[in-house]
Protein backbone atom coordinates (compact mmCIF):
# COMPACT_ATOMS: atom_id res chain seq x y z
CA UNK A 1 0.00 0.00 0.00
CA UNK A 2 2.63 2.39 1.26
CA UNK A 3 4.06 2.48 -2.64
CA UNK A 4 0.57 3.01 -4.35
CA UNK A 5 0.33 6.28 -2.14
CA UNK A 6 3.84 6.92 -2.93
CA UNK A 7 2.83 6.98 -6.48
CA UNK A 8 -0.38 8.83 -5.81
CA UNK A 9 1.27 11.73 -3.97
CA UNK A 10 3.98 11.23 -6.67
CA UNK A 11 1.29 12.14 -9.35
CA UNK A 12 -0.32 14.67 -7.70
CA UNK A 13 2.84 16.86 -7.22
CA UNK A 14 3.17 16.41 -10.53
CA UNK A 15 -0.33 17.34 -11.08
CA UNK A 16 0.60 20.75 -9.21
CA UNK A 17 3.94 21.70 -10.52
CA UNK A 18 2.29 21.46 -13.77
CA UNK A 19 -0.34 23.37 -13.39
CA UNK A 20 1.59 25.90 -11.13
CA UNK A 21 3.86 26.68 -14.99
CA UNK A 22 0.54 26.90 -16.48
CA UNK A 23 -0.48 29.82 -13.97
CA UNK A 24 2.66 30.98 -14.08
CA UNK A 25 2.28 31.54 -17.90
CA UNK A 26 -0.85 33.04 -17.62
CA UNK A 27 0.03 35.62 -14.96
CA UNK A 28 3.55 36.34 -16.49
CA UNK A 29 2.80 39.01 -19.76
CA UNK A 30 0.09 40.68 -16.65
CA UNK A 31 3.08 40.79 -14.29
CA UNK A 32 5.86 42.30 -16.62
CA UNK A 33 4.19 45.46 -17.54
CA UNK A 34 3.94 46.74 -14.04
CA UNK A 35 8.01 47.15 -13.62
CA UNK A 36 7.95 48.46 -17.50
CA UNK A 37 5.67 51.10 -16.68
CA UNK A 38 7.71 52.60 -13.91
CA UNK A 39 10.80 52.21 -15.67
CA UNK A 40 13.25 55.38 -15.63
CA UNK A 41 14.71 54.14 -19.03
CA UNK A 42 14.04 56.75 -21.66
CA UNK A 43 13.07 53.62 -23.66
CA UNK A 44 11.86 50.02 -23.57
CA UNK A 45 14.91 48.40 -21.11
CA UNK A 46 14.61 45.84 -18.84
CA UNK A 47 15.33 45.38 -15.69
CA UNK A 48 14.55 49.10 -15.07
CA UNK A 49 17.79 51.26 -13.91
CA UNK A 50 15.75 53.11 -11.67
CA UNK A 51 12.06 54.31 -10.81
CA UNK A 52 10.17 56.69 -11.79
CA UNK A 53 6.64 58.21 -12.59
CA UNK A 54 7.10 59.70 -16.11
CA UNK A 55 5.05 57.76 -18.40
CA UNK A 56 2.33 57.98 -16.23
CA UNK A 57 2.99 61.91 -16.37
CA UNK A 58 2.80 61.29 -20.02
CA UNK A 59 -0.31 59.57 -20.17
CA UNK A 60 -2.02 62.13 -18.20
CA UNK A 61 -0.43 65.07 -19.75
CA UNK A 62 -1.53 63.34 -23.62
CA UNK A 63 -4.98 64.66 -24.43
CA UNK A 64 -5.30 62.27 -26.84
CA UNK A 65 -4.68 59.16 -24.91
CA UNK A 66 -7.35 60.81 -22.18
CA UNK A 67 -10.00 61.81 -24.87
CA UNK A 68 -10.13 58.30 -26.07
CA UNK A 69 -9.95 57.12 -22.36
CA UNK A 70 -12.91 59.43 -21.85
CA UNK A 71 -14.49 58.44 -25.28
CA UNK A 72 -13.78 54.10 -24.25
CA UNK A 73 -15.60 54.70 -20.95
CA UNK A 74 -18.94 56.29 -22.81
CA UNK A 75 -18.82 53.91 -25.61
CA UNK A 76 -18.81 51.12 -22.70
CA UNK A 77 -21.57 52.61 -20.43
CA UNK A 78 -23.78 52.81 -23.62
CA UNK A 79 -23.10 49.53 -24.60
CA UNK A 80 -23.74 47.79 -21.03
CA UNK A 81 -27.18 49.61 -20.31
CA UNK A 82 -27.88 48.63 -23.85
CA UNK A 83 -26.99 45.08 -23.46
CA UNK A 84 -28.65 44.95 -20.14
CA UNK A 85 -31.72 46.45 -21.45
CA UNK A 86 -31.96 44.09 -24.41
CA UNK A 87 -30.89 40.93 -22.74
CA UNK A 88 -32.61 40.35 -19.78
CA UNK A 89 -35.83 41.01 -21.41
CA UNK A 90 -34.68 38.79 -24.13
CA UNK A 91 -32.95 35.79 -21.33
CA UNK A 92 -36.62 35.82 -19.68
CA UNK A 93 -37.61 34.69 -23.03
CA UNK A 94 -35.30 32.32 -23.80
CA UNK A 95 -35.59 30.87 -20.74
CA UNK A 96 -39.49 30.61 -20.28
CA UNK A 97 -41.06 30.61 -23.73
CA UNK A 98 -41.65 26.79 -25.18
CA UNK A 99 -42.15 28.26 -28.71
CA UNK A 100 -40.39 25.94 -31.12
CA UNK A 101 -38.48 29.46 -32.73
CA UNK A 102 -36.84 30.35 -29.34
CA UNK A 103 -34.44 27.67 -29.74
CA UNK A 104 -33.18 29.31 -33.06
CA UNK A 105 -33.05 32.85 -31.14
CA UNK A 106 -31.19 31.35 -28.87
CA UNK A 107 -28.36 29.96 -31.04
CA UNK A 108 -28.72 33.56 -32.99
CA UNK A 109 -27.82 35.29 -29.75
CA UNK A 110 -24.88 32.99 -29.15
CA UNK A 111 -23.66 33.15 -32.66
CA UNK A 112 -21.27 36.38 -32.39
CA UNK A 113 -19.19 34.56 -29.99
CA UNK A 114 -18.51 31.89 -32.74
CA UNK A 115 -18.81 34.53 -36.08
CA UNK A 116 -15.10 35.84 -36.03
CA UNK A 117 -15.51 39.53 -35.51
CA UNK A 118 -13.35 40.66 -38.12
CA UNK A 119 -16.46 39.64 -40.39
CA UNK A 120 -18.61 41.09 -38.29
CA UNK A 121 -16.76 44.18 -38.28
CA UNK A 122 -16.66 44.70 -42.05
CA UNK A 123 -20.23 44.09 -41.87
CA UNK A 124 -21.30 46.17 -39.28
CA UNK A 125 -18.66 49.10 -41.42
CA UNK A 126 -20.28 48.46 -44.40
CA UNK A 127 -23.60 49.00 -43.28
CA UNK A 128 -22.71 52.05 -41.29
CA UNK A 129 -20.29 53.99 -43.86
CA UNK A 130 -23.71 53.82 -45.70
CA UNK A 131 -25.73 55.52 -42.67
CA UNK A 132 -22.58 58.10 -41.94
CA UNK A 133 -22.39 56.51 -38.47
CA UNK A 134 -18.06 56.24 -38.94
CA UNK A 135 -16.69 58.29 -36.32
CA UNK A 136 -19.81 58.56 -33.80
CA UNK A 137 -19.00 56.77 -30.77
CA UNK A 138 -22.41 55.98 -30.18
CA UNK A 139 -22.19 53.82 -33.22
CA UNK A 140 -19.40 51.57 -31.57
CA UNK A 141 -21.65 50.98 -28.76
CA UNK A 142 -24.27 50.00 -30.78
CA UNK A 143 -21.91 47.75 -32.37
CA UNK A 144 -20.12 46.15 -29.84
CA UNK A 145 -24.10 45.13 -27.82
CA UNK A 146 -23.83 42.56 -30.77
CA UNK A 147 -20.66 40.99 -29.07
CA UNK A 148 -21.52 41.54 -25.63
CA UNK A 149 -25.41 40.76 -25.56
CA UNK A 150 -24.46 36.53 -25.92
CA UNK A 151 -22.47 37.34 -22.12
CA UNK A 152 -25.23 39.10 -20.75
CA UNK A 153 -27.75 36.72 -21.86
CA UNK A 154 -25.91 33.64 -20.73
CA UNK A 155 -25.29 35.23 -17.58
CA UNK A 156 -28.53 36.23 -16.64
CA UNK A 157 -30.66 33.37 -18.24
CA UNK A 158 -27.97 30.69 -16.14
CA UNK A 159 -29.25 32.98 -12.86
CA UNK A 160 -33.00 32.16 -14.36
CA UNK A 161 -32.91 28.85 -14.70
CA UNK A 162 -32.00 28.03 -10.75
CA UNK A 163 -34.86 30.53 -10.02
CA UNK A 164 -37.96 28.70 -9.00
CA UNK A 165 -41.22 30.97 -10.82
CA UNK A 166 -43.36 29.41 -7.72
CA UNK A 167 -42.16 32.51 -6.21
CA UNK A 168 -43.74 34.94 -8.70
CA UNK A 169 -46.80 33.22 -9.04
CA UNK A 170 -47.24 33.36 -5.27
CA UNK A 171 -46.97 37.39 -5.49
CA UNK A 172 -49.20 37.57 -7.91
CA UNK A 173 -51.58 35.49 -6.43
CA UNK A 174 -51.56 38.04 -3.29
CA UNK A 175 -52.64 40.65 -6.10
CA UNK A 176 -49.46 41.73 -7.82
CA UNK A 177 -49.24 42.55 -11.62
CA UNK A 178 -46.79 40.48 -13.55
CA UNK A 179 -44.64 43.39 -13.88
CA UNK A 180 -44.36 44.08 -10.39
CA UNK A 181 -43.78 40.69 -9.17
CA UNK A 182 -41.16 40.57 -11.72
CA UNK A 183 -39.44 43.84 -10.39
CA UNK A 184 -39.50 42.80 -6.92
CA UNK A 185 -39.38 39.71 -6.57
CA UNK A 186 -37.21 38.29 -9.92
CA UNK A 187 -34.93 40.75 -10.15
CA UNK A 188 -33.58 41.16 -6.64
CA UNK A 189 -32.53 37.31 -6.67
CA UNK A 190 -31.04 37.42 -9.77
CA UNK A 191 -28.97 40.56 -8.64
CA UNK A 192 -25.46 38.66 -8.61
CA UNK A 193 -26.20 37.43 -12.04
CA UNK A 194 -27.04 40.93 -13.60
CA UNK A 195 -23.66 42.68 -11.70
CA UNK A 196 -21.67 40.06 -13.41
CA UNK A 197 -23.38 40.26 -16.99
CA UNK A 198 -23.20 44.13 -16.53
CA UNK A 199 -19.50 44.34 -15.27
CA UNK A 200 -18.56 41.49 -18.25
CA UNK A 201 -20.34 43.34 -21.22
CA UNK A 202 -18.75 46.78 -20.04
CA UNK A 203 -14.93 44.87 -20.07
CA UNK A 204 -16.28 43.50 -23.52
CA UNK A 205 -16.85 46.83 -24.87
CA UNK A 206 -13.83 48.33 -23.19
CA UNK A 207 -11.03 46.10 -24.71
CA UNK A 208 -12.81 46.05 -28.13
CA UNK A 209 -10.60 46.71 -31.11
CA UNK A 210 -11.36 45.16 -34.57
CA UNK A 211 -15.06 46.99 -34.34
CA UNK A 212 -13.83 50.07 -33.02
CA UNK A 213 -10.90 50.02 -35.90
CA UNK A 214 -13.33 49.99 -38.23
CA UNK A 215 -16.12 52.14 -36.83
CA UNK A 216 -14.23 55.03 -35.16
CA UNK A 217 -12.29 56.64 -37.66
CA UNK A 218 -10.39 59.84 -36.35
CA UNK A 219 -12.08 59.67 -33.10
CA UNK A 220 -10.24 57.03 -31.55
CA UNK A 221 -10.94 54.35 -28.58
CA UNK A 222 -8.57 53.50 -26.09
CA UNK A 223 -7.57 50.40 -27.49
CA UNK A 224 -7.58 51.77 -31.08
CA UNK A 225 -4.96 54.29 -29.81
CA UNK A 226 -3.08 51.73 -28.40
CA UNK A 227 -2.50 49.76 -31.55
CA UNK A 228 -1.83 52.51 -33.74
CA UNK A 229 1.02 53.27 -30.84
CA UNK A 230 1.87 49.72 -30.73
CA UNK A 231 2.45 49.75 -34.26
CA UNK A 232 4.77 53.25 -34.00
CA UNK A 233 6.74 52.01 -31.80
CA UNK A 234 7.02 50.17 -27.96
CA UNK A 235 7.15 52.71 -25.94
CA UNK A 236 6.83 52.28 -21.91
CA UNK A 237 3.55 54.76 -22.27
CA UNK A 238 2.19 51.98 -23.51
CA UNK A 239 3.29 49.69 -20.58
CA UNK A 240 1.34 52.77 -18.08
CA UNK A 241 -1.34 52.10 -20.24
CA UNK A 242 -1.51 48.62 -19.69
CA UNK A 243 -0.99 48.53 -16.22
CA UNK A 244 -3.99 51.19 -15.57
CA UNK A 245 -6.13 48.22 -17.88
CA UNK A 246 -5.33 45.55 -15.83
CA UNK A 247 -6.12 47.39 -12.51
CA UNK A 248 -9.58 48.15 -14.00
CA UNK A 249 -10.24 44.18 -15.74
CA UNK A 250 -8.84 43.55 -11.29
CA UNK A 251 -11.59 46.34 -10.03
CA UNK A 252 -14.36 44.65 -12.37
CA UNK A 253 -13.26 40.89 -12.03
CA UNK A 254 -13.63 42.22 -7.91
CA UNK A 255 -16.91 43.38 -8.10
CA UNK A 256 -18.20 40.87 -10.15
CA UNK A 257 -17.29 38.47 -7.72
CA UNK A 258 -18.04 40.05 -4.21
CA UNK A 259 -21.27 41.73 -5.80
CA UNK A 260 -22.09 39.47 -8.16
CA UNK A 261 -21.72 35.59 -9.14
CA UNK A 262 -18.26 36.15 -10.96
CA UNK A 263 -17.86 34.71 -14.25
CA UNK A 264 -18.92 31.30 -13.43
CA UNK A 265 -16.45 29.41 -16.07
CA UNK A 266 -19.89 26.89 -17.48
CA UNK A 267 -21.62 29.70 -17.84
CA UNK A 268 -19.27 31.65 -19.61
CA UNK A 269 -18.03 29.14 -22.13
CA UNK A 270 -21.95 27.07 -22.59
CA UNK B 1 -62.31 41.24 -0.55
CA UNK B 2 -64.60 41.95 -3.65
CA UNK B 3 -61.36 43.23 -5.47
CA UNK B 4 -59.45 40.00 -4.87
CA UNK B 5 -62.16 37.94 -6.27
CA UNK B 6 -62.26 40.37 -9.22
CA UNK B 7 -58.50 39.74 -9.93
CA UNK B 8 -59.09 35.82 -9.21
CA UNK B 9 -61.64 35.73 -11.56
CA UNK B 10 -60.70 38.06 -13.90
CA UNK B 11 -58.01 35.53 -15.65
CA UNK B 12 -60.60 33.05 -17.16
CA UNK B 13 -63.03 36.14 -18.10
CA UNK B 14 -60.39 37.71 -19.79
CA UNK B 15 -57.76 35.58 -21.13
CA UNK B 16 -59.16 32.31 -21.94
CA UNK B 17 -56.17 30.93 -22.53
CA UNK B 18 -53.63 32.16 -19.92
CA UNK B 19 -50.75 29.85 -22.02
CA UNK B 20 -51.11 31.79 -25.26
CA UNK B 21 -51.06 34.83 -23.60
CA UNK B 22 -48.23 34.04 -21.41
CA UNK B 23 -46.29 33.04 -24.75
CA UNK B 24 -47.13 36.42 -26.00
CA UNK B 25 -45.74 38.47 -23.33
CA UNK B 26 -42.31 36.33 -23.67
CA UNK B 27 -42.49 37.34 -27.38
CA UNK B 28 -42.76 40.88 -26.51
CA UNK B 29 -39.68 41.12 -24.66
CA UNK B 30 -37.41 39.16 -27.00
CA UNK B 31 -38.97 41.42 -29.42
CA UNK B 32 -36.38 44.54 -29.52
CA UNK B 33 -33.32 41.81 -28.90
CA UNK B 34 -34.10 40.18 -31.75
CA UNK B 35 -35.10 42.98 -34.12
CA UNK B 36 -31.61 44.47 -33.13
CA UNK B 37 -29.84 41.25 -33.74
CA UNK B 38 -31.24 41.00 -37.03
CA UNK B 39 -30.58 44.69 -38.03
CA UNK B 40 -27.13 44.79 -36.83
CA UNK B 41 -25.89 41.54 -36.65
CA UNK B 42 -28.00 38.70 -39.62
CA UNK B 43 -28.81 42.11 -41.95
CA UNK B 44 -25.05 43.16 -42.39
CA UNK B 45 -24.17 39.55 -42.65
CA UNK B 46 -26.30 38.69 -45.70
CA UNK B 47 -25.25 42.12 -47.15
CA UNK B 48 -22.20 41.46 -46.95
CA UNK B 49 -21.93 37.68 -48.00
CA UNK B 50 -24.47 38.86 -51.24
CA UNK B 51 -21.33 41.01 -52.02
CA UNK B 52 -19.25 38.51 -52.89
CA UNK B 53 -21.49 37.23 -55.74
CA UNK B 54 -22.90 40.59 -56.53
CA UNK B 55 -21.71 40.30 -60.47
CA UNK B 56 -23.96 37.15 -60.71
CA UNK B 57 -20.57 34.57 -60.78
CA UNK B 58 -18.30 33.39 -58.83
CA UNK B 59 -15.49 34.58 -60.27
CA UNK B 60 -14.71 36.05 -56.58
CA UNK B 61 -13.94 32.46 -55.05
CA UNK B 62 -12.71 31.64 -58.26
CA UNK B 63 -10.01 34.52 -58.15
CA UNK B 64 -9.62 32.96 -53.90
CA UNK B 65 -9.61 29.06 -55.36
CA UNK B 66 -6.86 29.82 -58.19
CA UNK B 67 -4.14 32.20 -56.67
CA UNK B 68 -1.71 29.87 -54.76
CA UNK B 69 -1.57 32.73 -51.50
CA UNK B 70 -4.88 32.52 -50.87
CA UNK B 71 -5.09 28.89 -50.80
CA UNK B 72 -1.69 28.47 -48.42
CA UNK B 73 -2.94 31.45 -46.33
CA UNK B 74 -6.14 29.62 -45.26
CA UNK B 75 -4.57 26.14 -45.05
CA UNK B 76 -2.06 27.89 -42.79
CA UNK B 77 -4.62 29.63 -40.85
CA UNK B 78 -6.18 25.77 -40.03
CA UNK B 79 -2.93 24.83 -39.52
CA UNK B 80 -2.49 27.66 -36.76
CA UNK B 81 -6.15 26.98 -35.32
CA UNK B 82 -4.84 23.12 -34.75
CA UNK B 83 -2.07 23.88 -33.28
CA UNK B 84 -3.82 26.39 -30.86
CA UNK B 85 -6.04 23.71 -29.83
CA UNK B 86 -3.68 20.74 -29.71
CA UNK B 87 -1.30 23.16 -26.98
CA UNK B 88 -4.19 24.63 -25.31
CA UNK B 89 -5.93 21.19 -24.71
CA UNK B 90 -2.83 19.57 -23.61
CA UNK B 91 -2.14 22.51 -21.21
CA UNK B 92 -5.39 22.75 -20.03
CA UNK B 93 -6.33 19.20 -19.33
CA UNK B 94 -3.98 18.61 -16.07
CA UNK B 95 -4.87 21.83 -14.60
CA UNK B 96 -8.69 20.98 -15.22
CA UNK B 97 -8.07 18.20 -13.16
CA UNK B 98 -5.70 20.00 -10.56
CA UNK B 99 -8.77 22.42 -10.57
CA UNK B 100 -11.19 19.78 -9.67
CA UNK B 101 -8.99 18.40 -6.73
CA UNK B 102 -7.86 21.45 -5.52
CA UNK B 103 -9.46 22.66 -2.00
CA UNK B 104 -11.13 26.08 -1.83
CA UNK B 105 -8.28 28.12 -1.68
CA UNK B 106 -6.75 26.19 -4.62
CA UNK B 107 -10.06 26.87 -6.35
CA UNK B 108 -10.09 30.83 -5.57
CA UNK B 109 -6.47 31.35 -6.86
CA UNK B 110 -6.66 28.65 -9.97
CA UNK B 111 -10.07 31.06 -10.65
CA UNK B 112 -8.20 34.24 -10.02
CA UNK B 113 -5.12 33.11 -12.69
CA UNK B 114 -7.21 32.15 -15.06
CA UNK B 115 -10.23 34.64 -15.11
CA UNK B 116 -8.09 37.64 -14.57
CA UNK B 117 -6.02 37.39 -18.04
CA UNK B 118 -9.81 35.97 -19.30
CA UNK B 119 -11.15 39.72 -18.29
CA UNK B 120 -8.21 41.76 -19.20
CA UNK B 121 -7.75 42.98 -22.81
CA UNK B 122 -6.34 40.94 -25.33
CA UNK B 123 -4.43 43.75 -26.90
CA UNK B 124 -2.90 44.95 -23.53
CA UNK B 125 -1.43 40.62 -23.85
CA UNK B 126 0.07 40.79 -26.64
CA UNK B 127 1.79 44.19 -26.30
CA UNK B 128 3.17 42.54 -23.17
CA UNK B 129 4.20 39.31 -24.92
CA UNK B 130 5.81 41.90 -27.66
CA UNK B 131 7.95 43.13 -24.77
CA UNK B 132 8.59 39.76 -23.32
CA UNK B 133 9.09 37.95 -26.54
CA UNK B 134 11.51 40.66 -28.68
CA UNK B 135 14.92 39.83 -30.16
CA UNK B 136 16.55 42.34 -26.67
CA UNK B 137 13.25 41.63 -24.85
CA UNK B 138 12.68 40.27 -21.30
CA UNK B 139 13.37 36.76 -21.56
CA UNK B 140 16.22 37.00 -24.26
CA UNK B 141 17.64 39.45 -21.96
CA UNK B 142 17.37 37.68 -18.79
CA UNK B 143 18.69 34.27 -20.47
CA UNK B 144 22.15 36.01 -22.39
CA UNK B 145 22.22 37.43 -18.90
CA UNK B 146 22.30 34.06 -16.96
CA UNK B 147 25.02 32.91 -19.53
CA UNK B 148 21.97 30.59 -21.04
CA UNK B 149 22.16 31.20 -24.65
CA UNK B 150 25.06 33.78 -26.96
CA UNK B 151 22.79 35.06 -29.33
CA UNK B 152 19.40 35.54 -28.84
CA UNK B 153 16.12 33.41 -29.46
CA UNK B 154 14.09 33.84 -32.38
CA UNK B 155 10.67 34.18 -30.40
CA UNK B 156 9.06 37.06 -32.40
CA UNK B 157 7.47 38.08 -35.41
CA UNK B 158 7.59 34.07 -36.13
CA UNK B 159 4.64 31.40 -35.17
CA UNK B 160 6.56 30.85 -32.29
CA UNK B 161 4.95 34.16 -31.29
CA UNK B 162 1.65 33.91 -32.66
CA UNK B 163 1.23 30.44 -31.15
CA UNK B 164 2.74 31.63 -27.82
CA UNK B 165 -0.18 34.48 -27.73
CA UNK B 166 -3.20 32.78 -28.88
CA UNK B 167 -2.81 29.96 -26.48
CA UNK B 168 -2.58 32.71 -23.76
CA UNK B 169 -5.53 34.15 -25.08
CA UNK B 170 -7.34 30.73 -25.75
CA UNK B 171 -6.77 28.64 -22.82
CA UNK B 172 -9.21 30.12 -20.64
CA UNK B 173 -11.79 28.77 -23.30
CA UNK B 174 -10.47 25.17 -23.24
CA UNK B 175 -10.53 24.70 -19.06
CA UNK B 176 -13.70 26.19 -18.42
CA UNK B 177 -15.64 23.55 -20.39
CA UNK B 178 -13.54 20.53 -19.41
CA UNK B 179 -13.16 21.88 -15.52
CA UNK B 180 -17.06 21.35 -16.01
CA UNK B 181 -17.36 17.91 -17.96
CA UNK B 182 -15.02 16.93 -14.91
CA UNK B 183 -17.46 18.59 -12.18
CA UNK B 184 -20.39 16.40 -13.33
CA UNK B 185 -18.68 12.91 -12.94
CA UNK B 186 -20.03 11.08 -10.21
CA UNK B 187 -16.93 10.66 -8.12
CA UNK B 188 -18.72 7.40 -6.48
CA UNK B 189 -18.00 5.30 -10.17
CA UNK B 190 -14.05 6.26 -9.08
CA UNK B 191 -14.51 4.97 -5.95
CA UNK B 192 -16.50 1.94 -7.31
CA UNK B 193 -12.87 0.99 -9.37
CA UNK B 194 -10.84 2.05 -7.24
CA UNK B 195 -12.42 -0.84 -5.19
CA UNK B 196 -12.68 -2.73 -7.25
CA UNK B 197 -8.53 -3.16 -7.37
CA UNK B 198 -7.98 -1.05 -10.21
CA UNK B 199 -4.93 1.36 -10.12
CA UNK B 200 -5.12 5.48 -10.11
CA UNK B 201 -3.82 5.40 -14.48
CA UNK B 202 -6.40 3.00 -15.14
CA UNK B 203 -9.38 4.62 -13.08
CA UNK B 204 -8.03 8.09 -15.46
CA UNK B 205 -8.36 6.14 -18.47
CA UNK B 206 -10.83 3.73 -17.90
CA UNK B 207 -13.23 6.18 -16.17
CA UNK B 208 -12.54 9.71 -15.76
CA UNK B 209 -11.10 10.73 -19.74
CA UNK B 210 -14.20 8.67 -21.50
CA UNK B 211 -16.32 10.87 -19.50
CA UNK B 212 -15.37 14.19 -19.66
CA UNK B 213 -14.61 13.76 -23.79
CA UNK B 214 -17.63 15.88 -24.23
CA UNK B 215 -16.02 18.60 -22.12
CA UNK B 216 -13.03 18.35 -24.46
CA UNK B 217 -14.66 18.37 -27.72
CA UNK B 218 -16.34 21.48 -26.62
CA UNK B 219 -13.46 23.52 -25.20
CA UNK B 220 -11.64 21.94 -28.59
CA UNK B 221 -14.61 23.03 -31.04
CA UNK B 222 -14.43 26.78 -29.31
CA UNK B 223 -10.46 26.97 -29.43
CA UNK B 224 -10.38 25.95 -33.06
CA UNK B 225 -12.86 27.85 -34.26
CA UNK B 226 -12.31 31.40 -32.44
CA UNK B 227 -8.33 30.92 -33.31
CA UNK B 228 -9.51 30.51 -37.09
CA UNK B 229 -10.73 33.82 -37.84
CA UNK B 230 -8.04 35.62 -34.90
CA UNK B 231 -6.53 39.07 -35.87
CA UNK B 232 -4.87 41.35 -33.30
CA UNK B 233 -2.33 38.57 -32.00
CA UNK B 234 -1.37 37.42 -35.05
CA UNK B 235 -0.42 40.59 -36.60
CA UNK B 236 1.12 42.11 -33.79
CA UNK B 237 3.37 39.08 -33.07
CA UNK B 238 3.67 37.40 -36.40
CA UNK B 239 5.36 40.59 -37.39
CA UNK B 240 4.09 40.38 -41.03
CA UNK B 241 5.52 36.76 -41.74
CA UNK B 242 2.61 34.72 -40.46
CA UNK B 243 -0.46 35.86 -42.05
CA UNK B 244 -3.85 34.14 -41.30
CA UNK B 245 -7.44 34.87 -43.37
CA UNK B 246 -8.48 37.66 -41.08
CA UNK B 247 -5.71 39.66 -41.77
CA UNK B 248 -6.29 39.23 -45.21
CA UNK B 249 -10.18 40.52 -45.16
CA UNK B 250 -8.94 43.44 -43.28
CA UNK B 251 -6.23 43.85 -45.98
CA UNK B 252 -8.67 43.31 -48.69
CA UNK B 253 -11.01 45.70 -47.36
CA UNK B 254 -8.87 48.94 -45.57
CA UNK B 255 -5.84 48.64 -48.66
CA UNK B 256 -7.53 47.65 -52.11
CA UNK B 257 -10.94 48.23 -51.21
CA UNK B 258 -12.07 45.19 -52.91
CA UNK B 259 -15.02 44.55 -51.36
CA UNK B 260 -16.57 41.45 -53.31
CA UNK B 261 -13.06 39.96 -52.75
CA UNK B 262 -13.02 40.62 -49.02
CA UNK B 263 -16.85 39.30 -48.97
CA UNK B 264 -15.86 36.22 -51.01
CA UNK B 265 -12.91 35.46 -48.15
CA UNK B 266 -15.48 36.34 -45.42
CA UNK B 267 -18.01 33.76 -46.68
CA UNK B 268 -14.97 30.93 -47.01
CA UNK B 269 -14.28 31.81 -43.31
CA UNK B 270 -17.46 32.08 -42.23
CA UNK B 271 -17.99 28.34 -43.96
CA UNK B 272 -15.46 26.75 -42.65
CA UNK B 273 -16.22 28.13 -39.15
CA UNK B 274 -20.04 27.21 -39.08
CA UNK B 275 -18.98 23.91 -40.72
CA UNK B 276 -16.16 22.93 -38.35
CA UNK B 277 -18.04 24.15 -34.94
CA UNK B 278 -21.48 21.85 -35.90
CA UNK B 279 -18.92 18.95 -36.60
CA UNK B 280 -17.30 19.26 -33.29
CA UNK B 281 -20.58 20.20 -31.52
CA UNK B 282 -22.05 16.86 -33.21
CA UNK B 283 -19.27 14.81 -31.62
CA UNK B 284 -20.34 16.47 -28.16
CA UNK B 285 -23.73 15.03 -28.48
CA UNK B 286 -25.37 18.71 -27.48
CA UNK B 287 -23.52 18.76 -24.27
CA UNK B 288 -21.74 21.85 -25.31
CA UNK B 289 -24.67 23.68 -24.91
CA UNK B 290 -26.70 21.64 -22.44
CA UNK B 291 -23.12 22.73 -19.97
CA UNK B 292 -24.94 25.81 -19.38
Amino acid sequence: MPRARRRRTGGRIALTVFTGVVFAFLMLPLLVVFPISVSSAPYLQFPPPGFSWQWYQRYLDDPTWIESTIRSFKVAFLCTALSMALGVPLSFALVRSRLRGMRIADRLVAAPIIVPTIIISIAVYSLFAQLRLIGEWYGIAIAHTILALPFVVILVSAGLRTFDEAQEHAAMGLGASWPVAVWRITLPQLRPSLVSAAFLAFVTSFDELVIAMFLSGASMTLPKKMFDNILLEIDPTIAAVSVLQILLACLCLGLATIFGRGALPSSVTR
Amino acid sequence: MSSVAEARAAPSRARPDPERARERTLLLLAAPALLVLGVLFVWPLLRLLSMSVADGTLAQFEKAALDSLYIAVLWDSMEIALFVTAICLVLAYPVSLWLVQAGRLGFILGMFFLLLPFWTSVLVRTYAWMVLLGRSGVINRMLRDWGLIEAPLPLLHNLTGVLIGMVHVLLPYMVFPIYAALLRIDPDLKRAAEGLGAPAWRVFLRVTLPLSLPGVFAGCALVFVISLGFFITPALLGGGRVIMIAMLIEQQVREFLDWPFAAALATVLLAATLVIYAALGRLTGGQAHAAR
